[in-house]
């Protein structure tokens, strides 16, 4: 059996770092999107809250990746406002707490972390899959990560699924009718637009996957 | 497409990062007899909050709508207000600091305009006071008949409303009401009001500098709200008459207010309308009433909450009674609103 690759505090401050910085260059793509069907301050907003994660991990002592997680989501919630704010902020705080106080970990538990992030941005917003919102891009996201790691796929190869997934539940969006968010006031008028929300949630699993391979 | 090329707007701003800070650092300036600003943690705070046993108000939500919320802060109306970024609203650390600022024992009041960003900050703000020991109601406003309330959204907007809230709200906080009996007040005004909004021109977010939507020179957005995004259909422009007279019926048709109920009719320019069409929507707002045997016994014309430069107008109307009337009428003295001191 192949050593299976895990998962430490430096992949997941290569996480975030990766996620600022993608954040950081689809900036005007992010707001351009929120235009259409929103306010015009999902990129300028994304781009705030990871910014000042990073800035906050560079001054954070070494930590588990659970902790290095929920101050990254209180950083969020501190920083950014809006409705991303609170929801990427209290899905990494949740993926903090599942992680705990272990140093690595494997699939098994990275599975457990997004099942605990999807749940409680699902708990805070009340969207659902086919809202057209982040959920449209986190759920499938994480269920392809747990379908792949069960059916024997490395953990790279499984956060590659993720990311792909998370990709094509953002393109599913387009076509869909808001009824969640600030889009949903739009009625049919959202319909043929890409959701912001789900966009920035593929960029964190694109990031993800860069962390995760890279390492 | 047309030849007219997408244009940046103009603005009388220094770097678009500092507008914010820059814009309540000047309000403090103008009104130090009214207001202080917290410039570290963003707020707006009445002069002399926290005001010992009279309940607090804070209310809050982005930038861009001004004089909304941090030129309602004073006598008879909010003790505080926390601006969150252009269009964004604030984060839980403001209203947590707002909220203890302004304490002065009988409980705080939040007044939350019904935006899911707007809606879950001030949960997670309110928590954060309860564990601190601050007793703290909240009252949403839901206003915007624009926007159907269905399980297909997130529910309306709240927008007009949200003013006449902080006002009658405030005037029951000042004459000693409770906690309970000034959220329940707040919550009537909510009930009892309806708005609708059109309008004519974009706004542009100082961050992205240009507007957030292009809209032609002889077209409409009907039935927006107040961050610049498109309203429910676009069309072609008409004269007022008859588009104020589509305004109040949508507003009146949902109201549905008896005949012979006295109204607070208040007529909002979205920031880039001059008062002199303001007045001339007023007229034709009064005609529309007076066919449905309606009157508007107060009223409230000017810019209160606005959506930066756009161009347009919206219409609230309140159902009153006596109640209302005379917490309407009493004193209040802030920088945005001002009477009977």
């Amino acid at each position: 059996m192949e050593v299976e690759a895990v998962v430490d505090a430096s992949t997941v401050r290569r996480w975030l770092e990766e996620a600022a910085a993608s954040v950081r260059e689809q900036r005007d793509y992010l707001t351009q999107l929120d235009a259409a069907i929103g306010d015009a301050d999902h990129g300028a907003n994304m781009d705030r809250g990871f910014t000042a994660v990073v800035e906050k991990l560079s001054t954070t002592e070494d930590s588990p990746p659970g902790k290095l997680l929920t101050t990254a989501g209180s950083t969020l919630v501190s920083t950014v406002g809006g409705a991303s704010g609170p929801l990427w902020g209290t899905a990494l705080r949740r993926a903090g707490r599942s992680l705990g106080e272990a140093e690595s970990f494997e699939g098994p538990e990275l599975v457990a972390a997004f099942e605990a992030a999807l749940s409680g941005v699902v708990e805070l917003g009340a969207a659902q899959e086919g809202d057209k919102t982040m959920v449209d891009a986190l759920a499938p996201a994480v269920r392809a990560l747990r379908e792949g790691l069960a059916g024997g796929a490395s953990l790279g190869a499984a956060v590659t699924a993720a990311r792909s997934a998370a990709e094509e539940g953002m393109r599913a969006t387009v076509p869909l009718q808001a009824s969640k968010g600030r889009a949903s006031y739009l009625g049919e008028r959202s319909i043929g637009h890409q959701d912001p929300g789900a966009t920035s949630t593929a960029l964190l699993f694109g990031a993800l996957e860069r962390a995760v391979i890279e390492q | 497409m047309s030849a007219v090329a997408t244009s940046a707007m103009k603005k009388l701003i220094n770097d678009p990062g500092d507008v914010v800070k820059e814009s309540l650092a000047g309000l403090g300036a103008a009104h130090p007899d009214l207001v202080r600003i917290d410039l570290d943690n963003q707020l707006v705070l009445r002069k002399d909050a926290p005001v010992a046993g009279k309940v607090g108000l804070v209310s809050g939500g982005g930038s861009g709508h001004e004089p909304l919320h941090g030129g309602f802060v004073g006598l008879g109306m909010l003790d505080a207000a926390c601006p969150g970024e252009v269009f964004t609203s604030p984060v839980p650390d403001q209203m947590l600091a707002a909220t203890k600022a302004v304490d002065g024992g009988a409980g705080v009041l939040h007044i939350v305009k019904n935006y899911t960003g707007d809606v879950m900050n001030f949960k997670l703000a309110a928590e954060l006071a309860e564990d601190e020991g601050v007793q703290v109601e909240s009252v949403l406003t839901n206003d915007d008949v624009a926007v159907e309330d269905s399980l297909y959204t997130a529910g309306r907007r709240g927008v007009g409303v949200t003013v006449l809230v902080e006002k009658i709200a405030g005037a029951r906080a000042e004459a000693g009401g409770s906690l309970a009996e000034v959220a329940a007040v707040a919550r009537k005004v909510n009930e009892r009001g309806r708005s609708f909004g059109v309008a004519l021109t974009s706004c542009a977010t100082p961050a992205a500098g240009s507007p957030t939507f292009e809209i032609g020179a002889d077209e409409m957005e009907f039935g927006v709200g107040i961050h610049g995004e498109p309203g429910r259909r676009r069309e072609k422009v008409r004269p007022a008459a008859e588009i104020v007279a589509e305004m109040t019926e949508a507003i009146v048709g949902d109201l549905d207010p008896a005949p012979g109920t006295p109204l607070l009719a208040f007529v909002n320019g979205l920031g880039g309308t001059p008062l002199i069409e303001l007045y001339v929507v007023y007229n034709e707002l009064t005609r529309q009433l007076a066919d449905r045997g309606l009157e508007a016994t107060r009223s409230l014309v000017g810019n209160y909450i606005t959506s930066l430069e756009m161009a347009g107008v919206s219409i609230t109307l309140l159902a009153l009674d006596d109640e209302l009337t005379a917490l309407w009428d009493a004193p209040v003295h802030t920088p945005g609103l001002r009477w009977g001191v």
